[in-house]
């Protein structure tokens, strides 16, 4: 096993990587099942769409165990989570505004990561991949690639806090570059993030 | 510590007044809550009213249950958001009377790092990723370096929103929280929306879904199916959050924890990622005031000192503007 990530166990067996949705205890049973399945499903097809959009991902290999494993070729590289802190403020910039990039691409094309962190892309040679699109979906819809960027805005405040402002700046001119709506997207994450800071439309 | 200091804290962000007193031995002396009934939703300009008329008798109350005077006080705290500003202000502006008149330091505190302080102190965390989850807020928050981070929260309404309103368009009677629990101990599952994008939430499509469900399913069915999907989410969030902060607890904390499905999922989940599991007592998750005096205390030791000026209500206080100098 080379990782445990939240929802998954992840084996490397040669260059192939196996993804293994497990059960949790928590939740009943026919949720628990569903949420694995089309997880696992989704998460072959987008990751296909994605490259075929000229976004760097792994590539799908079989979906197989009752939908709940996929397997995939292996990246090997190192998570940016594990490096952006630690980088070259140079080399910091350049990956975030790659990964802006590369996001505007999969929003141009209308393909919504999800769960879009620095843990869910890697740094392999000077290329940026995107793994972990189990949350994703296709959808044209603003809201939705809107919520995308908030999600990976969160990431860095969350755990790369002295560089938010920068490398979301970077992600930005990136993300500017590749996707021609990126001002309507920019607005809607400004409402919806002041939205959820809302406090009296809580109640 | 050179001497024990007495801290009275005023908790008023929404429809509960709460008085509390804590030494800063961490004793709570006194911890009295005044609920303002919710009829139909909160309305802030009568959660407010109610707060200004029952402030005096819950100073009073919780003065009385310490044995003290207001002689007795060394420092006042207050509830300075996030919230409804009408009720904020009501105690800003009470906590900002005992001060001058009594001539007595003054701490704003935030609330949601209040819930989670009282929690340490109650459950002897060191260091936990604590779910927070409330009539107005839901949030996934850890400690890192000076702050605590907002790991995950909810994009539209908080948990406790989302359960209340829809007993409240059920009519189920209130406390809606503890109704629909027990309701869903004999209900079965169906599929409702279940929304999780990256660590954050939205339950504002599954309460539509449920009230849409309840015209054709069994109540105690919804009931049990709300719970689960909205639970399940929470959880969900919550163990994304412990695997990327790497913490090695896991502590509950809000009105909504008490729920016994809720506490029992989270322990679950857990026990999968050798964490310890923590929940503090019931007197404690609600809000209340004795978690504003012990941060008062907390802050006010660490070397925090407000001014007046300093003490302006923040409706939108959030969890990581605040600069953590006690840990
Ligand atoms: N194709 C891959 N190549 C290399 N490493 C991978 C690959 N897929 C996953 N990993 C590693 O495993 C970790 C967890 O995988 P991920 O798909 O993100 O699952 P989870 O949904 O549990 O987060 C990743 O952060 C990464 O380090
Ligand atoms: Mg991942």
């Amino acid at each position: 096993m080379i990782g445990k990530g939240a929802e998954a166990n992840i084996y490397l067996s040669g260059e192939r990587v196996i993804k293994n949705r497990i059960s949790k205890a928590y939740r009943v049973r026919e949720l628990d099942e569903a949420l694995r399945k089309t997880r696992t499903k989704r998460e072959a097809r987008l990751i296909s769409l994605a490259r075929r959009a000229g976004v760097a991902t792994p590539f799908i290999l079989d979906v197989n165990n009752p939908d709940t494993t996929v397997e995939m070729s292996f990246v090997e590289g190192l998570q940016i989570k594990k490096m952006l802190n630690k980088a070259s403020k140079k080399d910091r910039l350049r990956i975030c505004r790659e990964i802006g990039r590369s996001t505007g691409r999969l929003h141009s094309n209308n393909i919504i990561h999800g769960d879009l962190t620095t843990s869910n892309t890697i740094l392999a040679g000077d290329k940026i991949y995107f793994i972990d699109f189990g949350l994703g979906e296709v959808s044209e819809a603003v809201e939705d690639k809107g919520v995308d960027l908030l999600v990976f805005k969160k990431s860095l405040r969350s755990t790369h806090y002295k560089f938010e402002k920068e490398c979301f700046k970077a992600f930005v001119e990136g993300y500017s570059r590749e996707y021609k709506a990126y001002r309507d997207i920019l607005e809607r994450l400004r409402i919806i993030e002041l939205r959820g800071r809302y406090f009296t439309e809580r109640f | 510590m050179e001497r024990n200091l007495i801290c009275l804290g005023i908790e008023g962000t929404a429809e509960k007044l709460g008085a509390g007193i804590v030494s800063s031995s961490g004793k709570i002396l006194a911890n009295v809550v005044k609920y303002h009934s919710l009829v139909g939703g909160i309305h802030p300009r009568e959660a407010a009213q109610h707060h200004a008329e029952n402030m005096k008798a819950t100073l009073e109350q919780a003065l009385q249950n310490a044995s003290i005077g207001l002689g007795d006080i060394d420092i006042v705290a207050f509830s300075q958001g996030p919230g409804l500003g009408p009720c904020l202000r009501v105690a800003a502006v009470s906590a900002r009377t005992i001060s001058l008149a009594k001539k007595i330091p003054i701490i704003g505190v935030n609330h949601c790092i209040a819930h989670i302080e009282i929690g340490r102190l109650l459950t002897k965390a060191k260091d936990p990723l604590t779910l927070y989850v409330s009539g107005g807020n839901t949030q996934v928050t850890a400690y890192t370096e000076g702050r605590y981070r907002v790991f995950g929260e909810t994009l539209d309404i908080a948990i406790g929103n989302c359960i209340d309103q829809f007993a409240r368009e059920m009519k189920l009677g209130s406390p809606g929280g503890a109704i629909v629990e027990k309701l869903a101990r004999s209900g079965s599952y169906f599929e409702l929306p279940y929304v999780v994008k990256g660590m954050d939430l939205s339950f504002s499509g599954l309460l539509t879904a449920a009230i849409e469900a309840a015209k054709k399913q069994k109540i105690e069915d919804v009931c049990y199916s709300l719970q689960e999907t909205a639970f399940s989410m929470l959880v969900e969030v919550t163990e994304r959050a412990l695997a990327h902060a790497e913490k090695k607890e896991v502590m509950l904390a809000g009105g909504v924890a008490v729920n016994r499905r809720l506490q029992e999922m989270i322990a679950l989940m857990a026990r999968e990622h050798n964490a310890k599991f923590l929940v503090p007592p019931k007197n404690v998750l609600g809000d209340n005031g004795a978690m504003i005096a012990w941060l008062g205390i907390l802050m006010y030791d660490s070397g925090v000192r407000h001014k007046i000026e300093d003490t302006m209500v923040k409706q939108r206080f959030r969890t990581d503007e605040v600069e953590v100098k006690w840990r």
